[in-house]
């Protein structure tokens, strides 16, 4: 694929370098972004590259702040206003955006062929026919563990949930550390690390979550309460009035190196390695028996997406491609450690602990959160109840059973599956 | 008590000449609250009655009122979320304005020293922004790095820390504490000037006729600063009816935990405007908020007709 796409490129250059010496003059395309920290990276590195290889055409990194981004580019499209690219929130924010005309479809853009039914799922309509943001980057969960402790105490790295339980344990009895560094007062922790983090392992990734859509699975099912019922045995290895700990005050438990082990999504990775002072590695969520098919949540995160009203659509296409080859994938993904790009061909990690993230990707089989696809439209809205209910599950307001029935009675209120 | 008269609000319609200046003076105050204040309540008010179907605003009569007290789930979180505003509201009654009158009472006494500097003191918090007010509050009662368990530590009393602001059974009423902290200067400061406007004559007649101290409290002060209590209850029934800012920065949108902090400003936020996953709908929240009204002008015309016109006021 690399040759097509390389191919594609310089037949685009040689026509806009041609149609270039006509206008005399540059086109300009403006990337609508809610990503403000990225901004240094995209000027940096990422734009100088796509502009070395693409003279004629200059790029502007316009981003808003997240909070405002979903309104402020509705707003744009609205009055026409809006930037050539446009980085796309994962799931019905965009697909709204597309329903509307707003995006252009990317189904027979040259390099999306680059990616997985899976990477795409974030960016698909619901029956998977049409594409219309190249997936940018995802984020993986497993757990992140304070490697000094764990030789202090001579623990080996937990694969299986006994070998979990048994380190947890082995750590709690030796009370230097809090066990697991994780709180329920933002609720989404509980479910963001916590259940969707362990999850997949039970309700074995896609094929739980894609029968979870269709109806064929429920809530209720054993695959889908076990993790809430070992989540429910999380409380005894939380630390002292977990019931109040933010997710700030959960990150700082663990880069003080008062925790021993993290509930992480791999976004953490670039503020624990500039934060923590002791050694650090990963570890996969724990299968339920060794010899288990092992299943990780990597979750698509972020897009891009052409602007259908763009006055430049070739170039805006152009770049498009580019984002979606290795060369882009490269860069982001070690300029940004724990943004893994979602591409097909592997990407080779400078950083060691966004490396061992990335490298379950050869041996497990990824999804992504189960709540987000779909079953999060209607009111009550899946994923905020997944994770009030989690934080109930943990701690002990609701039993594993009554939660998962809870979920399952709000979801059939207003789903009703595709016969 | 010499006279005691019932103030008359004067009725002077009798100029006949027309007045334009009146008017002229009024309109600029008049277009800014019509633009911003009436007319988006009449918008709000419109917008309950329809509801997108396909993409278009159909008018569906009171169907989004059947919705929300109809359908369980919607009447759940809303009953759920009016029991919690009264619980708010009533921590604010029996917390928050008592403590405002015995402050104001305090710091009246006339041979209180640093009396300035407690006023500012007591008035301070309400300046703050609750932003500042949620993010210190929830610092303090951090089990983690929070003060107040090493201050009980200190005391030996540990024992009676608990981290309150995660647990469902006290987590509302910390959070009412919090906001009566942050606002007990207001009732405080009424009181006090209402107080001060008490003549001196009044309670020189008190004393020489024998009453003192917490009598001359109950007997004379207390009677002559009713209508400024009745005026706070008032402002802190419509303010707590309104309140979302402390509890979504301290509990966050979701009012957690399990939906305890809930109160009818974080639930209007979360359907009107969406929260995460949740996409905003319009017409359900332009429900809730028509709801928050009705709810807020029938406490204020109670307040008005029942009890502000039996209210005895004294006129000096």
């Amino acid at each position: 694929m690399g040759s097509t796409t390389l191919k594609t490129l310089l037949m685009a250059t040689s026509i806009l370098a041609s149609a270039g010496f006509a206008h005399a003059a540059d086109t300009t395309l403006t990337i609508e972004s809610w990503r403000t920290d990225d901004l240094a990276i995209w000027q940096e590195k990422l734009i100088p590259a796509f502009e070395a290889k693409n003279p004629g055409i200059k790029i502007k990194f316009a981003p808003t702040p997240p909070t405002e981004y979903d309104a402020a580019l509705g707003a744009r499209f609205d009055a026409g206003s809006a930037g050539d690219i446009i980085t796309c929130r994962p799931f019905d924010k965009s697909l709204e955006q597309f329903k509307r005309g707003n995006l252009s479809s990317l189904k027979s853009l040259p390099g999306i062929e680059n990616f997985s039914p899976v990477a795409k799922a974030a960016w698909s309509t619901d029956d998977g026919s049409d594409t219309f943001c190249v997936p940018m980057a995802s984020v993986i969960h497993g757990f992140i563990y304070n490697k000094d402790a764990f030789d202090k105490l001579g623990i080996a790295v937990p694969t299986t949930e006994a070998e979990f339980f048994a380190a947890l344990d082995k750590i709690k009895k030796d009370g230097t550390y809090i066990p697991l560094a994780m709180g329920t007062k933002d609720l989404w922790e509980a479910a963001t690390m916590g259940y969707q983090n362990i999850g997949p392992n039970y309700w074995k990734g896609e094929e739980g979550r894609t029968a979870l859509i269709k109806g064929t699975q429920k809530l209720t099912d054993a695959d889908w309460v076990a993790p809430y019922k070992t989540l429910a045995k999380w409380k005894d290895y939380l630390g002292d009035g977990f019931e109040a700990q933010t997710y700030p005050d959960s990150q700082n438990l663990f880069t003080l190196g008062r925790a021993a082990i993290y509930p992480a999504g791999s976004w953490e990775i670039s503020l624990f390695n500039t934060q923590a002072q002791f050694k650090m590695g990963a570890f996969l969520p724990p299968v339920q028996k060794a010899g288990d098919t092992c299943y990780i949540s990597d979750h698509a995160d972020l897009g891009a997406a052409m602007n259908a009203k763009s006055k430049n659509p070739e170039a805006a296409k152009k770049f498009l491609s580019w984002v979606a080859s290795p060369e882009f994938a490269d860069i982001y993904a070690n300029a940004l450690p724990g943004f893994f790009s979602l591409s097909s061909t592997p990407v080779k990690m400078k950083d060691p602990l966004a490396q061992e993230f990335v490298s379950w990707r050869e041996k497990c089989k990824p999804t992504i959160r189960s709540t987000y696809q779909i079953l999060s439209r209607g009111k009550p809205n899946l994923e905020n109840e997944t994770w009030v209910e989690s934080a109930n599950v943990i701690n002990g307001t609701d039993t594993p059973e009554v939660a998962a029935k809870k979920l399952q009675d709000g979801l059939d209120s207003w789903y009703k599956p595709a016969k | 008590m010499s006279t005691a008269d019932y103030t008359q609000s004067d009725t002077g319609q009798d100029k006949r000449t027309r007045r334009w200046h009146i008017l002229v003076f009024l309109l600029p105050a008049v277009i800014v609250y019509t633009a911003i204040m009436i007319l988006p309540l009449i918008e709000t008010l419109r917008l309950s009655l329809f509801n997108e179907v396909d993409g278009h605003s159909v008018f569906v009569g009171f169907g989004n009122f059947q919705t929300l007290f109809g359908e369980p789930r919607w009447s759940a979180s809303f009953w759920n979320a009016l029991r919690n505003n009264f619980v708010f509201f009533l921590i604010h009654m029996l917390v928050q304005n008592p403590i405002g009158v015995a402050l104001a009472a305090l710091l009246s006494v006339p041979k209180l020293r640093f009396g300035a500097f407690y006023r500012t003191a007591l008035f301070l918090p309400t300046l703050l922004s609750f932003v500042i007010v949620g993010f210190i509050w929830k610092l303090i009662l951090s089990p983690i790095w929070g003060v107040s368990p090493y201050l009980l530590d200190l005391v030996g009393l540990k024992s009676l820390f608990a981290p309150w602001l995660g647990r469902p059974d006290t987590a509302l009423i910390t959070v009412s504490l919090i906001s009566v902290w942050q606002n007990v200067g207001i009732p405080t400061m009424l009181i006090y000037a209402s107080m001060l406007s008490i003549p001196e004559e009044v309670l020189e007649a008190a004393e020489c006729d024998g009453i003192t101290g917490w009598s001359q409290f109950w007997k004379i002060k207390l009677p002559l600063i009713l209508p400024s209590i009745g005026i706070i209850s008032i402002l802190t029934f419509v303010g707590n009816f309104n309140a979302f800012d402390l509890v979504y920065t301290v509990q966050g949108a979701l009012a957690g935990p399990d939906g305890s902090t809930d109160i009818l400003g974080t639930l209007l936020y979360r359907t009107f405007f969406g929260f995460q996953l949740q996409i905003g709908d319009k017409s359900m929240g332009a429900t809730i908020a028509t709801v928050m009204f009705l709810i807020i002008l029938t406490g204020v015309c109670i307040y008005l007709f029942a009890i502000q016109r039996r209210m005895r006021r004294y006129q000096f």
